[in-house]
């Protein structure tokens, strides 16, 4: 289990508001082809896929290959209508998954 | 004295032009012979992606739809020693509205062990076409990314990134 994976999102927001989801898990993304100091290649160990669902409906998601940075932040935006919990999932080779969700709390007024 | 001079000067000029043509012969012929391997394709493997696979990849990707220009911003920084964790932002013009929106965002390095970067899946429920991550360049080259729309029509957004210093950030 990884821990330390975050996910921010504004704590309020107007209904109908466009907000800025970003998250960040640390994970060391190993490629398969790196060598380590005895010449052994380093197992592959990746990050292959990310979900974001909004109460229960998938909103937003990722696939990434070997060109993704270790420690992998992803910024995107969301337009929210109603309050409710993110829940990202991050999916790594070995069928391993981590999870972390945030909520939003959404006022009726309309965003201006 | 002077015809002395004259005879000393040209025997060395003769020699020099011998191995002169001895070179050339010998560069025409390991020339001759890069060229055979060549053809039978016993070059070694670079390793690494070229251009024209990022191409076949973005082909693959987006369903050989014909890449348009504009819509797309991809920011990177021009110049970086931190190849690792090369900041980008992809910015795409749309009004994620259901009737017109971003289907995916691909991002491809045309020179990495492997072109694709990532994909991201977006749809109405974003509001706004705009990611940002962090990625792994592993030499100075041409970073691309691909928009694809709800009716299936492609843009592509490119930026070029210098890697200076330290190792790519693929190793």
């Amino acid at each position: 289990m990884i821990k330390g994976a975050r996910v921010k999102v504004p704590r309020t927001a107007s209904k109908g508001e466009v907000v800025r989801v970003r998250t960040k898990i640390p994970h060391p993304m190993e490629t398969g082809w790196r060598k380590d100091h005895e010449g052994n290649t380093v197992p592959r160990n990746r990050i292959t896929r990310f979900v974001c669902t909004f109460e229960g409906r998938e909103v937003f998601s990722a696939d990434f290959a070997s060109g993704v940075s270790a420690n992998p932040y992803l910024s995107f935006f969301v337009r929210v209508s109603q309050s409710g919990t993110f829940q990202c999932t991050w999916i790594a080779d070995g069928d391993q998954t981590f999870t972390k969700s945030a909520r939003i709390e959404v006022s009726e007024d309309a965003a201006v | 004295m002077i015809l002395a001079t004259k005879a000393k000067t040209k025997a060395p000029e003769r020699t020099q032009g011998d191995a002169a043509m001895a070179r050339r012969r010998f560069i025409t012929s390991a020339g001759r012979g890069f060229v055979l391997f060549a053809a039978l394709g016993l070059l070694p493997r670079t390793g690494w992606a070229a251009p024209k696979d990022a191409k076949k990849k973005l082909a693959e990707l987006t369903g050989g739809a014909k890449a348009q220009k504009g819509r797309v911003t991809l920011r990177i920084p021009a110049v970086t020693d931190q190849a690792s964790f090369v900041p980008i932002s992809v910015r795409v013009d749309s009004p994620m509205t259901e009737a017109d929106n971003v289907k995916d965002i691909h991002v491809l390095a045309e020179r990495n062990t492997v072109p694709d970067v990532a994909s991201f899946h977006l749809g109405p429920a974003n509001g706004k076409a705009e990611i940002s991550t962090r990625i792994r360049v592993r030499e100075s080259q041409i970073v691309l990314a691909a928009a694809v729309m709800n009716d299936g029509t492609v843009f592509l957004g490119r930026a070029r990134c210098r890697i200076v210093g330290g190792a790519g950030g693929c190793g």
